[in-house]
């Protein structure tokens, strides 16, 4: 952490982007985790993909649980809507507040305590509800906030600190969103960030649930010989399954590849992914594929990273409830309340 | 790009912009910390030892680490560099227990300085302490040369000048008053061991044009007519005034003349007014006082009437380019215009004149009239005859003198005790950390918004009429310390060491100006392209570390570094820390004589 705040000059060949604002528009106040947090990598991957976005900060939400990945909304997006819910609540208001204002751009930021322990009931319903939301877990596989102890999804085996392993069989919660029904699911690396922005700008774009899980050395208590979720383990285990490039209309992005080896694939809002496989021919529409690779992987300790699964067919929760299209605050008296024929006829219907 | 080496004084030095473009090499953000800290004696030291008259520096300096100040590239203006130097002088008190003693004993060396000023006084200074006999020669009969003679009173007054000359002459330098060298021969055959000539460029150019003869009486060399101001001998002008020329020597004539009763006072320049070689300030103070500056206006004719001054003509011009892409200026064929004065003064240039070195003395001269020398040495083609400031290379400025004086000091030194002139003593450096606790640092890291603060003058009309009221009243110690805390610390230098790098991009998150990347190697057009923000800058260098663990290479681009130390407060490791790098030239007599 540092007690100054970051200085407000800035580089002046920044560029803008098409709301005029450069990435530096996007930060929120400084860090309070420790220096080389993870964390921090991963809120400046959310910055820079909600920059080159040129997502508005006011039509932003970012909601938060409890940890040391909750605290991190309050260090991005510093002209965004932002709660910070109960432990483990994020995703029952981040639902509750989509349902009344669709037009908002939601942001859930959770760690693995607060999604795979005590949360893990909330995250399994938003998932298979299909709420429209960026979903990421900021995974670093232990309790920093109190010193050190495993998590919910440390690796069985992997060491603490102290030298003791793990006895418990880790959740994998890229594998359980693909169960529960979640549309497009990744995982990245706070260490790559050249892998970890497209996927945030993806899933941004991509309708329905989003999940990411990214994983994020706890520099204070998990980045040490033995951990299976420190710097150098992940680089080293590290299988991208792809690389993608996010190409929106306003500045298409020119790379040849060689053919067969990348594919375009066109989100709602007519901007595009363009895929390149690296490490196997998995392929992002099969389900039980998906699975498998993760299976595969995992048996032999590799970290499976990339986009591992996309539904470009997805619906959301507001479109399997049928709701009024519009948010709730901006529906006038005479809509909530279409007067006494409205009613009689709705009661006609029923008889 | 290949790793950096770090371990050469020049790459952190260069990173001390002020530092690197001031010809004294003076450490500027040290001496501003010390203002800040209010250690006013601390900061007028480190300038007294480096440039030897800070108050009148503080006052009069061409500024060449303004412009250089990486300030003025993160927002619109540098540190007011040069006028926090006149607070260290002015609020410094009692210094002398610091001065060096007149030396006890002698080392039987003479050494005769031609002309008393910064550059013969440079010399005097560091030579004195060591024990030679310096006797300077002047034709004035006070010590200061130009400083006294063509700078008005109103930016330097006299009891700044006597103070720092004073300093000097107190450290055992004899100053013989009065006495015009007219013969180097002469001078040569008094026997002394080595002559140094700091004469200065005295002859004021001189515009031949139609009616220059007839109506001498009111057309003024504007350096002769500064000094004969200076002197007293001058205290009065005609209502209107025409000061032609663009330096700074114009602008203190036009701004003397509204003082000794012009009314009506112009500055008249062929070019155009972005090309005049007054510093932007001195145009400023000018322009302030009322004064107009016309430019492209090329003097034609002196008109006047049976030798009585009456006015001039000029032809206007307009600036195009040639056929090879040049610059020039061409007539644009309107009428001549004519403007009436009662008195010109010329200002448009100086030159260097020796009338006093024989052909035969041993002293060769180039075509353009200059002293054959070594510019290292400032050693003549007579081995015992060294030369600096204006009369070495052509007019400069008082810092080059300066700086010109401790280069020959050390040169006669070496002359004088046997060794070759030519064996330089490389500057003396240290690199230290500033760490002082988790996120403390022994340096004041926040940076400040503020922009440039002004410097408060004296704006009374009275002021306007006295040639003696100094016009700036300098910074108070309030203002002092906001302007101080422009001072972006670039001494403080980033420092990074790969063996501890885990990759985890805090340092390239929290960089406010994104100088820093993480990146493949690549040559270094290539390289400067892909970094977080393009380095476009190619006078400032690009920081490349050996490769880290995924074979990346870190790079950082120093040109808008606000080296405010955040990266190595983000840095887990340590891998980044601030260390201050410190920086001082050699000066005559540092080495240590017995163990040669």
């Amino acid at each position: 952490m540092s007690y100054l705040a970051k200085p407000k000059f800035q580089h002046p060949a920044l560029e803008a982007n098409a709301l005029g604002f450069t990435h530096r528009d996007y930060e929120g106040a400084i860090s309070t985790l420790c220096a080389g947090c993870g964390h921090d990598s991963i809120s400046a991957a959310i910055i820079r993909a909600c920059y080159e976005l040129s997502l508005p900060p006011h039509r932003i939400a970012k909601l938060s649980g409890i940890g040391c990945s909750s605290k991190t909304p309050t260090y991005m997006l510093g002209q965004s809507h932002g709660f910070n819910s109960v432990h483990g609540r994020m995703p029952s208001v981040l639902t509750g507040a989509n349902l009344a204002n669709r037009e908002l751009i939601y942001l859930g930021v959770s760690g693995d305590g607060d999604t795979a322990s005590i949360g893990l009931g909330q995250f399994a319903h938003a998932m298979r509800r299909g709420v429209d939301m960026v979903y990421i877990v900021e995974n670093n596989g232990v309790y920093g906030l109190t010193k050190g102890q495993f998590s919910a999804t440390s690796d069985k085996g992997s060491k603490s600190k102290k030298g003791v392993d793990n006895p418990d069989s880790p959740i994998d919660l890229v594998a359980l969103a693909l169960q529960l029904g979640a549309t497009f699911v990744a995982r990245g690396f706070s260490g790559d960030k050249a892998q970890l922005v497209p996927l945030i700008k993806a899933a941004f774009e991509h309708r329905g649930a989003a999940f990411i899980d990214v994983i994020s050395p706890c520099v204070a208590f998990n980045n040490h010989e033995g951990s299976t979720k420190s710097f150098d383990y992940v680089r080293e285990h590290n299988i991208a399954l792809n690389s993608l490039d996010f190409i929106t209309g306003r500045a298409p992005i020119e790379v040849d590849y060689a053919e067969g080896e990348s594919e375009v694939v066109a989100m709602h809002d007519g901007s595009a992914i363009r895929f390149h496989k690296l490490a196997s021919d998995h392929d992002w529409r099969d389900k039980s594929a998906a699975l498998a690779v993760l299976e595969k992987h995992g048996i032999e300790g590799e970290i499976v990273t990339g986009l591992i699964y996309l539904n470009d067919e997805a619906v959301d929760l507001h479109e399997r409830l049928k709701t009024t299209s519009r948010p709730l605050n901006v529906l006038a008296e005479s809509e909530l309340c279409p007067g006494s024929k409205a009613l009689e006829a709705i009661n006609a219907s029923l008889r | 790009m290949k790793a950096t080496d770090i371990s050469q004084a020049d790459y952190f030095h260069k990173v001390v912009d002020c530092q690197w473009a001031c010809p004294a090499h003076t450490p500027v953000p040290e001496y501003i910390r010390l203002i800040s800290a209010g250690d006013y004696v601390g900061a007028y030291m480190i300038n007294w030892k480096s440039n030897v008259f800070p108050g009148i520096l503080g006052r009069t300096c061409d500024r060449p680490c303004e412009p250089a100040c990486r300030r003025g590239r993160v927002e619109e203006q540098p540190v007011a560099i040069c006028r926090l130097k006149r607070v260290a002088a002015d609020y410094k008190g009692d210094i002398s227990a610091f001065l060096p003693k007149p030396p006890t004993t002698r080392n039987g060396k003479r050494i005769a300085c031609v002309g008393a000023g910064p550059a013969s006084l440079t010399v005097a200074r560091d030579l004195a302490p060591l024990g030679y006999d310096i006797v300077i020669f002047d034709a004035d009969h006070r010590a200061g040369g130009m400083m006294r003679s063509q700078i008005p009173k109103f930016r330097l007054p006299d009891a700044v000048i006597d103070e720092e000359v004073g300093y000097v002459l107190d450290g055992g330098a004899a100053f013989i008053a009065g006495r015009r060298i007219d013969s180097l021969k002469a001078l040569l055959g008094e026997g002394y061991d080595a002559i140094f000539i700091g004469s200065g460029a005295p002859r004021g150019r001189d515009l031949q044009l139609p009616g220059r003869k007839e109506a001498a009486a009111n057309i003024h060399i504007g350096i002769d007519w500064l000094a004969s101001v200076s002197f007293g001998h001058v205290s009065a002008i005609g209502r209107r005034v025409i000061v032609l020329g663009g330096g700074n020597t114009a602008m203190d004539c036009c701004r003397s003349s509204v003082r000794l009763g012009g009314v009506d006072v112009k500055v008249i320049v062929r070019s155009g007014f972005a090309e005049m070689k007054a510093s932007s300030w001195e145009k400023e103070d000018a322009i302030h006082e009322g004064i107009p500056i016309l430019n492209y206006h090329v003097p034609k004719a002196f008109i006047h009437e049976n030798g009585k001054l009456t006015g001039m003509t000029f032809e206007k011009v307009a600036a195009t380019q040639d056929d090879s892409g040049r610059r020039i200026l061409s007539p644009t064929g309107e009428p001549d215009v004519h403007i009436a004065c009662d008195d010109v003064l010329i200002a448009v240039g100086q030159e260097n004149s020796f009338p006093w070195i024989e052909a035969d003395s041993g002293v060769a001269f180039d075509r353009a009239g200059l002293p054959k020398l070594d510019a290292l040495t400032f050693q003549s083609s007579l081995p015992s005859v060294f030369f600096g400031g204006d009369s070495a290379f052509g007019p400069k400025n008082i810092i080059t003198a300066v700086a010109h004086g401790h280069e020959a000091a050390i040169s006669i030194d070496a002359f004088c005790q046997g060794t070759s002139p030519s064996v330089r003593l490389p500057p003396m450096t240290n690199l230290v950390s500033q760490k002082m606790g988790i996120h403390e640092w022994s340096y004041d890291n926040d940076i400040a918004l503020d922009r440039r603060f002004k410097v408060p003058h004296n704006g009374s009309p009275l002021a306007l009429k006295n040639i003696h009221a100094e016009v700036e009243l300098g910074f108070d110690p309030v203002l002092a310390v906001s302007e101080a805390q422009r001072c972006l610390n670039c001494d403080v230098q980033t420092v990074f060491s790969e063996p501890a790098c885990i990759e985890c991009d805090a340092c390239v998150d929290i960089c406010p100006l994104d100088c820093i990347s993480f990146v493949p190697n690549a040559p270094e057009d290539e390289l400067r392209l892909t970094l977080s923000a393009p380095a476009t800058n190619l006078s400032q260098a690009i920081y490349v570390s050996e490769p880290v663990k995924t074979g990346r290479i870190m790079a950082k681009d120093e040109d808008l570094c606000l080296h405010c130390g955040l990266c190595a407060e983000r840095c887990p490791t340590g891998a980044w820390d601030m260390q201050k790098f410190t920086l001082e030239m050699a000066q005559a007599g540092q080495a240590c004589r017995s163990r040669a």
